[in-house]
């Protein structure tokens, strides 16, 4: 069966089609099943009522010309019957006389029937077609009877025989079996539109479930369906509410609590900032004071400072990061030389050295400034810590994006590596788990892209270093200020 | 060596900031609160306010207005939640620049530098702009022959446009100039100087005629 759907073009698969191909076969079947029924029985009917009609004329006509007979008949007295029977179209025969032919000759009465005639002496009727066989034809034989001196009846030996075409009342019949067929033909079109008028009512809950749930697996939570009646669909909209009713009680909850950890990240980094800030004004004095301490004091003046701005570092990444996680995060557009504003990144951070540029002048884009400080430091710094030199950026622009690449010559990233390296706190070397950044760099870089509706790709370059392409849109006119994504 | 009065409310930090700053050479007075700033302010005169925004009582913002109310004295704001409605609140209340918590004492001790340099500048003679009168020698700027009291970075921003008059400045080559910051300041900065800058020399502030804003480059100095 399923197969059979399968191999039925799309339009004839679908719900609607099955109803209605289903109504339509049950209408036919029905009308056939009518129409053959009414057929048979109008046939018989009618018929019987014309068999009978002739039957009883014929039996009337020779009971009551029979007494007025000369007995032995003469051919006379036969062609006298034949012109009173009321349907000329019999025979008389009396031994071997034969009345005077009226349309019929005895040759076309069957056989069998005269036989039985003569057997039964009593009426015998007997249905067959015409002899060109287009035609019903009904045949009646009767003896004529004669009453003796006692007073009963017996056969005088003539027999009438009577030949009737049923052409007429056969036809009224095929009529009616024709008008039956067009009455079921038109029935045919009403069941259509039944059948659709059922498939409407059936498909729209179907459709607005098909609704709901896109809804829902779209993320509106609160997609629920109107439930009327109390029918099997009206059951399943009852489910389907409860199913929704119960993802959003879970999906809620699960956000709160995921809110409630973010917040929880965020409070903590800004109470770190307090004690942190008292530290780092003090670190500087450490170092410079660590020279003139006895040399265990030395080591651990030196690491306190050192680990106090790789804290305060972290604690700003991590303020950061749970300001995208927030929502919170602006965009501050200006429009910026993007030359420019990578060799300031490389000048400040004294890196100008160290990286080979391949940027063109005059790449003037509408972006925000310090973010794409922050990624370019990211991928730049990562590219120094972790790959080998040279690293080359490189700026290419097309009327739609710029994109940034910053390649090492190191050994590049392990394949199944790639997918992870912007996920937070993913070290790729376990053994360097303790680098110097805070393990949010690629993170906050990757987060900071996408703000600007741009992407950041981690691949290997064909020589072998890792290389990270920076994809940024020139953000379009209808792109407005600090919207948020 | 200049004097500095430093208003914050957390024991720790100050006492730390107070360290470092007097290690670089600078006089220090701490303040705890808003209130005693104020008055630290009328008792010591300090050369520079380096003020912290959350604080107990009158907050930051409150200290700032009315340090601007009273004078000119230039204000480096220090702020632990680098939030940016803190930013342009702190700026808007008329502040000169801002450093975000924890700051390296390096940073702070540039900042305050670059804030106290814009005191000094080039001498030429007076000049006229319209109805505005500069005297670069006397870092006296009258408009309608009355004199305008600007802080120091409006002042020197200022001098920075009207030295070129015409030339269309980015913002950050205004930044670099006036505030120091040695790569890729905040651009915030300079806008809220310019509404600030504004409000004190234009005859209508919202179409200006002597600072004119040259969508998508920066400023620039009229043509008056």
């Amino acid at each position: 069966m399923s197969r059979l759907l399968d191999s039925l073009p799309t339009w004839a698969r679908g719900l609607r089609a099955r109803l209605v191909f289903a109504f339509l076969a049950v209408a036919a079947l029905g009308a056939a099943a009518a129409a053959g029924a009414s057929y048979v029985s109008a046939r018989t009917t009618v018929l019987k009522y014309a068999q009978d009609q002739v039957m009883n004329a014929t039996k009337d006509a020779v009971s009551q010309l029979a007494p007025e007979l000369s007995f032995p008949p003469t051919q006379a007295t036969l062609d006298q019957l034949v012109s009173r029977l009321p349907d000329s179209a019999a025979v008389v025969t009396y031994q071997d006389l034969r009345s005077r032919p009226m349309g019929y000759r005895l040759e076309d009465i069957p056989a069998e029937l005269r036989a039985a005639v003569r057997t039964r002496g009593t009426l015998v009727f007997q249905r067959g077609t015409s002899p060109g066989g287009s035609s019903p034809m009904f045949y009646v034989g009767m003896p004529v009877l004669t009453k003796r001196a006692g007073g009963e009846l017996e056969p005088s030996g003539m027999e009438v025989y009577l030949a009737r075409n049923l052409g007429g009342p056969a036809g009224q019949i095929s009529d009616l079996a024709q008008t039956a067929w067009q009455t079921s033909l038109l029935a045919l079109p009403l069941a259509a539109l039944l059948a659709l008028l059922a498939a409407r009512g059936v498909l729209r809950p179907v459709r607005e479930l098909r609704g709901a749930t896109r809804r829902l697996a779209g993320g509106d939570l609160g997609a629920r369906l109107e439930v009327k009646g109390s029918d099997e669909l009206a059951d399943l909209a009852h489910t389907f509410n409860d199913t929704a009713a119960a993802l959003d009680r879970t999906v809620t909850g699960l956000q709160r609590m995921e809110a409630d950890a973010r917040r929880f990240v965020a409070d903590v980094s800004h109470e770190l900032r307090t004690p942190l800030a008292a530290m780092t004004a003090v670190t500087d004095v450490l170092d410079e004071e660590a020279e003139n301490l006895p040399e265990d004091a030395q080591i651990a003046a030196r690491l306190v400072g050192q680990e106090t701005r790789k804290l305060a570092r972290m604690v700003e990444d991590l303020i950061e990061i749970s300001r995208f996680d927030a929502g919170a995060a602006r965009l501050v557009l200006t429009e910026v030389d993007v030359a420019e504003a990578v060799r300031n990144t490389l000048r400040a951070r004294g890196w100008t050295d160290q990286v080979t540029t391949e940027l063109p002048e005059g790449v003037r884009v509408k972006l925000d400034a310090r973010r794409l400080d922050v990624i370019v430091a990211n991928l730049v710094g990562n590219a120094l810590r972790h790959g080998q030199p040279p690293v080359v950026a490189t700026l290419t622009a097309s009327p739609q994006w710029i994109e940034l690449t910053v390649t090492d010559h190191g050994s590049g990233l392990p394949e199944a590596v790639l997918p992870q390296v912007f996920a937070r706190f993913y070290k790729a070397d376990s053994a360097r788990s303790r680098s110097e950044g805070s393990g949010l760099g690629l993170a906050i870089a990757w987060e900071n892209a996408q703000l600007h509706y741009g992407t950041i790709e981690a691949a290997n370059a064909p020589h072998g270093g890792a290389r990270f392409t920076l994809r940024l849109p020139r953000l379009a006119r209808g792109v407005e200020e600090g919207v948020p994504r | 060596m200049p004097r500095v009065l430093l208003i914050e409310d957390d024991h720790a930090v100050r006492e730390g900031l107070q360290l470092a700053l007097r290690r670089q050479g600078y006089t220090v007075d701490a303040a705890a609160t808003g209130e005693l700033g104020l008055d630290a302010l009328r008792a010591q005169a300090p050369d520079i306010v380096v003020l912290d925004l959350m604080l107990p009582g009158i907050d930051g913002f409150e200290v700032c207005r009315r340090i601007r109310a009273g004078g000119e004295v230039p204000i480096i704001m220090l702020t632990a939640r680098s939030d940016d409605m803190d930013i342009v609140g702190g700026l808007e209340a008329g502040a000169d620049d801002y450093v975000v918590k924890p700051v390296q004492p390096r940073v702070l001790d540039a900042r305050i530098r670059a804030v106290l340099r814009r005191r000094v500048s080039e001498q030429t003679s007076k000049e006229r702009h319209g109805s505005l009168e500069i005297d670069r020698q006397a870092l006296v700027v009258a408009k309608d022959d009355k004199q305008v009291g600007l802080t120091p970075t409006e002042l020197r921003l200022l001098l920075e446009l009207s030295a070129s008059p015409g030339q269309v400045f980015s913002r950050q080559q205004l930044l670099q100039a006036v505030w120091e910051h040695d790569y890729l300041g905040d651009s915030r900065l300079v806008d809220a100087c310019v509404q600030r800058l504004r409000a004190k020399i234009e005859d209508r502030p919202a179409s200006p005629v002597y600072v004119q804003t040259v969508r998508g480059f920066g400023y620039r100095f009229g043509p008056v």
